[in-house]
């Protein structure tokens, strides 16, 4: 009985089951860069917003503390947005009539809310708290980025669990005394692994990556 | 799908005749406990369902899917798999506030004073709110009447107020009108009225015990001498009522000091989980029973009862006997107790030799600490008796005290709805103003209202759904919520209570003291302001009231206004008439349904859901009938002619007849049929209505509540209901563990015989450090009342998933109760196990699980991670306790807006396909562990209080850290009543039980079976 197949097709069926293996395993991996692009994580993407407000501007050149607007960030999950109001409390005595306030005072005066793009967002099933990072010496700009040089503000970081993990694995690379978690223009010292690891005793910073710390 | 096959073998009650039964029951190789007839004849049909984890039809798919769909199915969603790792977070919106408001933190949540009423009758509650909000009740402990607890209607009012089928416009004659043509209308309506001082006006309310509503009902009436206010509701408390006037001349209100109380005999009484002050009766009641070593006392309580009920299975002895033979019962307990003016027959039927004379001397020996509670459907008379005997016992002022009414104006309900009625029918009313009542269904059935409303030239009704009653009226006004109104009302103790809103009305309802400001002529004066006013009238004397006002705001009670004791002289010759002779034949009872009450939660999913406590059924009212009177009224002696469970029977009473569902209810009295109230609505919402049968269909004027002369035949069609009885079997591994206070003492570690010491495990052994989460349950104070179920409901987000998929074992409860019986099918006894997940340090669900979806917390937690879980559900089929709820479909509901308010923003909603369960409510943890670690402290003991823990009334439930030697859970797991569910699975779990003790008489050597 002759042969069926051709001597061939034991190569082409080599060649093609490793080379399925490899599309696969190549696929995923491109999956993998492009939902780590900017396109994806929305990183260093500056968002529109209502009002052209400039954190540079406020935080850089004015130098705000991160709590006057942000107010419930040591109190609570969120850290809050400024009402119309704390905006008004200086803008109603400085660049009163300038045209870029005007969506500001419109609220004011008509008592409708700003409503801002969101730009930092985790999922709905991430419960994430600001006040304990702040408490345990992570800094604002260490997720937030260079937020005293962003005009228009940016994301500086994925928000990826792998982004979470990276710090609740080795928190030591990352806390700042407490005193500096609201400076804007904090630079890491060059031994920072050994002040973390002293502020973690300090601060009885825990290494939490059980499920439920942030997801329930 | 074969629903019809499969419902039978679900609901727990086949064809088992009750001849098998008893044998089976008598016999000695039936497990102790059982859950179900089946179980306990052990049919084939139960051995084929216990082997199967999930009832038969859990698992298939709904529609019959063939090879081809599946592979496109199949298809379709690998390839949405894989195109959702790939999405991006939408574009999202801040929207901070124009002025924020003082206190509110964004995520934080605020907590706020106020009540819920249930037949007038406050309970304190603080609100739980979320930026203005509320998504959460829970108990406020500064109200007598709940210390911190609360119960399953209270919870579940937060569904009441985001039900998408309330009413949301003003209704005029079947079209939108609005309120400001209403108020037109209406004043043209009393004008007319005005000079004949409004002899044709009727205001109808249900029980009013607010002191503003009465005010303003009482200008109201001054303005129209000759217009009459009626109160009603069909769960009357006219009999308390009447009691109260029967012996003592005068309506009065009656206070129960269960803290006071050693012996206590209930007549018919489901005091631990029904009526005014039922949540503060269950705490003091179990703290009376708390045995925490040899030198503890216990209470004792002794039931008579006919339906079986809560109170009932707490018992030490449980009696049961027809709902009229219990005046009898009364009678003779009297008489031996020395209320020697009391007439009637020497005996009563069917008590057994002693019993009598041996609770009389209990209670004897027990003068002014012993105590008798008549329930709400028993006669005047039977009340009377009670308040007799408490006299003699010397109990008044000491166990039982009275007050004056909690009601503005305490009346006869039944007489003030029948005067209604025929005066309408006498045309002699012209304006009915309707006040949240709902007589078109729920008024005595010979009074007919559904003919009669519409003979009265102008009627409006104010409710929160357009039910049956607005269907008729000429106005529908859509009412405020009561957490959307002002307003004030008198818990059990008089102690009154602020009503304040938590949002503004959502539908632009209009309060009760709105729309009675509106009767009044003072419509520009907002609610606030009325009972703002009011108090400030009553407290003339203050000198700050704004903050006085201010406190009282804060604190949800009104300093000062617990009704003081009042001086009572018993008439004489209580009793002394004969009773009437009495009718024979089939008894008939009626009652308000556990969860849906008299229909006004009828389209509350959560309530509906609910099992019912001792039946576990949902969804439906049945007609329950004892083994006995189910055998007999099958007409014939094959057994196959029996009642069963499920039957469909016709009902005729008084001339009337309707179709119900049979329930054969171990323990309930013979030759008795109870029906409960509250089902059959026809206007009720996309929930409600249609659900169950109306059993006030042949509820006559004359017998509300217990009345004889009931026939019943067969349909020969069946009923299928939902019940979760029989799923989740325990095959008979004596999950409850019992003893009497004697053994107790003489084995104090009868719990614990079982128990290996250091079992070994294949598992490596953990060292569990810092925190460790772990409860505790006392058994011996569970009163199986079902608040804990809601309250977990609303805390976690869970799902209603309807009749259908209960019917097949999908209901998704967190905790659910267990409930055994013990003993055989006519009188056994009932036990109550609240079961969750164990959170076992062996978890039997981790290991099988193939992608990690559920794994251990250093804490001690067992977690589901819902975003891992691809639906496998091996973790459900290795888990012994069978706590794992599976989402078959998309059972939350994520398309009607006003149900998002509502939700729980620490949970997350789950979606179809995932596995869930019980987190030891691990929101709750993280919050206070926040607070904690920022504090730079321990967590302090009771700081963490769980959904279930919070709400309950008897403090079964207790939580907390078991490394901690002095914590309140470790010194309860220290007891010798401890025990392990299971514990021969070395699973180790973490929530463990006390084992329950029962206190019985030694002279009346077992409960007799009658």
């Amino acid at each position: 009985m002759a042969q069926i197949f051709h001597r061939s097709t034991n190569t082409i069926s080599r060649v093609s089951i490793y080379g399925a293996v490899i599309l696969i395993a190549v696929l995923g991996y491109a999956v993998d860069v492009v939902n780590q692009t900017s396109y994806v994580t929305e990183v260093h993407n500056a968002r529109p917003q209502p009002v052209l407000f400039s954190h540079k501007h406020h935080v850089g050149e004015l130098g705000l503390d991160c709590r006057y607007c942000h107010s419930s960030v040591e109190d609570s999950s969120s850290a809050g947005m400024p009402p119309t109001q704390t905006c008004m409390a200086c803008h109603s005595q400085i660049w009163t009539s300038a045209a870029i306030l005007e969506p500001v005072r419109a609220s004011y005066r008509d008592s409708t809310p700003i409503s801002w793009t969101r730009v930092n967002a985790v999922p709905d099933f991430v419960y994430f708290n600001h006040s304990i990072h702040v408490a345990k010496g992570v800094g604002c700009t260490t997720c937030h980025g260079p937020i005293a040089e962003m005009n228009i503000t940016w994301r500086e970081e994925s928000l990826y669990m792998r982004w979470c993990l990276e710090c609740h694995n080795a928190p030591e690379k990352y806390l700042r005394p407490r005193s500096e978690v609201f400076n804007a223009f904090y630079k890491p010292p060059s031994d920072q692994e050994a002040l973390g690891k002293r502020l973690m005793a300090e601060y009885k910073v825990q290494k939490l990556t059980t499920c439920t710390t942030c997801h329930r | 799908m074969e629903f019809m096959d499969s419902d039978r073998k679900n609901t727990g009650q086949p064809d088992v005749d009750n001849s098998a039964l008893r044998k089976a029951a008598s016999g000695g190789e039936t497990p102790r406990f059982w859950r179900g007839f089946d179980e306990l004849a052990d049919t084939p049909e139960f051995r084929n369902h216990k082997e199967n984890e999930f009832p038969h039809g859990a698992n298939d798919p709904d529609a019959k899917l063939d090879r081809r769909d599946l592979l496109k199915v199949m298809a379709a969603s690998a390839a949405f798999a894989g195109l959702s790792g790939c999405t991006k977070l939408p574009n999202q919106k801040i929207v901070p506030y124009v002025r924020q408001p003082e206190q509110i933190i964004p995520g934080k949540a605020l907590f706020y004073a106020t009540a819920v009423t249930l037949g007038g009758v406050a309970t304190g509650v603080l609100v739980e709110s979320h930026m203005a909000r509320p998504t959460k009740i829970e108990g406020n402990p500064d109200h007598p009447g709940s210390l911190g607890a609360t119960d399953a209607f209270s919870q579940a009012s937060i569904l009441g107020l985001y039900d998408p089928d309330r009413s949301q416009a003003e209704i005029h004659d079947g079209r939108i009108g609005s309120w400001a043509e209403f108020q037109e209308e209406l004043s043209t309506a009393l004008g007319a009225e005005k000079g004949n001082n409004g002899s044709g006006v009727r205001l109808l309310t249900p029980t009013v015990t607010s002191p503003t509503l009465g005010d303003q009902i009482n200008t109201f009436l001054k303005a129209y001498p000759s217009a009459k206010w009626v109160q009603y509701e069909s769960a009357t408390r006219d009999n308390i009522r009447e009691g109260a006037k029967l012996a003592f001349g005068e309506y009065l209100n009656t206070v129960y000091r269960m803290d006071q109380a050693d012996v206590i005999l209930t007549l018919d009484s489901d005091f631990l989980t029904s009526g005014p002050g039922c949540l503060r009766y269950a705490r003091d009641f179990a703290r009376k029973r708390r045995v925490e070593g040899p030198e503890s006392k216990m209470n004792r309580l002794y039931a008579v009862e006919c339906t079986p009920t809560n109170t009932g299975a707490m018992a030490d002895h449980r009696l049961r006997m027809r709902a009229s033979d219990i005046e009898g019962l009364a009678r003779a307990v009297a008489r031996e107790l020395g209320v020697s003016t009391v007439a009637g027959p020497v005996a009563p039927p069917n008590v057994p030799a002693g019993w009598i004379p041996a609770l009389a001397r209990d209670l004897k020996q027990h003068p002014g600490a012993s105590l008798i509670v008549a329930g709400d459907q028993q006669p005047p008379i039977v009340h009377a008796l009670a308040h007799a005997i408490n006299q003699a016992l010397g109990n008044t002022d000491k166990t039982v005290y009275f007050t004056a009414p909690l009601e503005v104006s305490p009346a006869n309900q039944w007489e003030g709805i029948s005067q209604l009625a025929a005066d309408i029918r006498a045309r002699s009313v012209t304006t009915l103003l309707i006040l949240g009542c709902n007589p078109v269904y729920d008024a005595p059935v010979d009074l007919g209202f559904k003919e009669i409303l519409p003979k009265v030239a102008f009627s409006a009704r104010l409710g929160l759904s357009e039910d049956e009653t607005s269907a008729l009226c000429h106005w529908h006004i859509p009412q405020a919520h009561e957490l959307e109104s002002w307003g004030d009302a008198r818990g059990y103790d008089g102690t009154a209570s602020v009503i304040q809103p938590l949002i503004a009305p959502l539908y632009g309802g209009k309060s009760e003291v709105d729309f009675l400001a509106v009767i009044n002529g003072q419509s520009a004066k907002p609610s606030h302001d009325f009972v703002h006013d009011y108090w400030q009238a009553q407290r003339a004397g203050v000198e700050r009231f704004d903050v006085f006002w201010e406190k009282t705001l804060r604190d949800g009670v009104v300093d000062g206004t617990a009704l003081p004791p009042k001086q009572v002289s018993l008439k004489p010759g209580i009793g002394a008439e004969p009773p009437a002779t009495e009718a024979q034949g089939l008894e008939i009872v009626f009652r308000p349904d556990h969860t849906i009450w008299d229909g006004r939660f009828s389209n509350n999913g959560w309530l509906q859901e609910l099992p019912k406590p001792l039946t576990l059924l949902t969804w439906d009212s049945v007609a329950m009938v004892s083994p006995k009177t189910a055998q007999r009224l099958g007409g014939s002696s094959r057994p196959a002619d029996y009642l069963k469970s499920e039957d469909a029977v016709e009902l005729k009473y008084k001339g009337r007849t309707i179709v119900a569902p049979v329930w054969v209810m171990p323990g309930h009295a013979d030759e008795s049929v109870t029906v409960f109230l509250g089902y059959g609505r026809r206007r009720s919402g996309r929930v409600g209505t249609g659900a169950g049968f109306d059993a006030g269909w042949i509820r006559p004027l004359a017998t509300p509540w217990i009345g004889t002369g009931l026939e019943i035949r067969k349909t020969g069609d069946r009923w299928a209901l939902a019940t979760t009885q029989t799923q989740s079997t325990m095959e008979g591994r004596e999950p409850i563990r019992i003893a009497t206070l004697d053994e107790y003492l003489k084995n104090p570690k009868f719990a614990q015989a079982e128990a290996e010491e250091n079992p070994l495990s294949l598992y490596p052994e953990v060292k569990y450090e810092g925190n460790q989460w772990g409860m505790a349950i006392d058994l011996n104070a569970c009163t199986g009342c079902g608040g804990c179920v809601v309250a977990c409901q609303a805390e976690n987000n869970i799902a209603v998933v309807g009749k259908k998929e209960v019917m097949i074992g999908r209901h998704m409860h967190w905790i659910r109760i267990d409930r055994y019986y013990e003993g055989g099918v006519d009188d056994p006894s009932t036990y109550h196990e609240p079961v969750l997940c164990m959170h076992c340090e062996n978890a039997p669900c981790e290991v099988v699980c193939p992608v990690a979806a559920t794994v251990h917390s250093p804490e001690g937690l067992n977690e589901m991670v819902y975003n891992r879980c691809v639906g496998t559900r091996y973790c459900s089929n290795n888990c012994p306790y069978k706590v794992r709820r599976f989402n078959f479909y998309l059972y939350s509901d994520w398309d009607t807006p006003s149900l998002f308010g509502m939700r729980n923003p620490n949970v997350s909603v789950r979606s179809r396909g995932v596995m869930e369960k019980c987190s030891y409510c691990v929101q709750r943890i993280n919050a206070v562990k926040i607070d904690a670690e920022r504090q730079d402290r321990p967590i302090r003991d009771g700081e963490i209080v769980t959904a279930c823990q919070q709400s309950c009334p008897s403090e079964a439930i207790v939580f907390g850290n078991i490394n901690d030697p002095d914590s309140r859970v470790s010194k309860l797991k220290a007891m010798n009543r401890n025990y392990k569910l299971l514990e021969e699975l070395n699973t180790r779990p973490r929530t463990t039980y006390l084992a329950k003790l029962r206190n019985p008489n030694p002279e009346i050597e077992k409960t007799p079976a009658v």
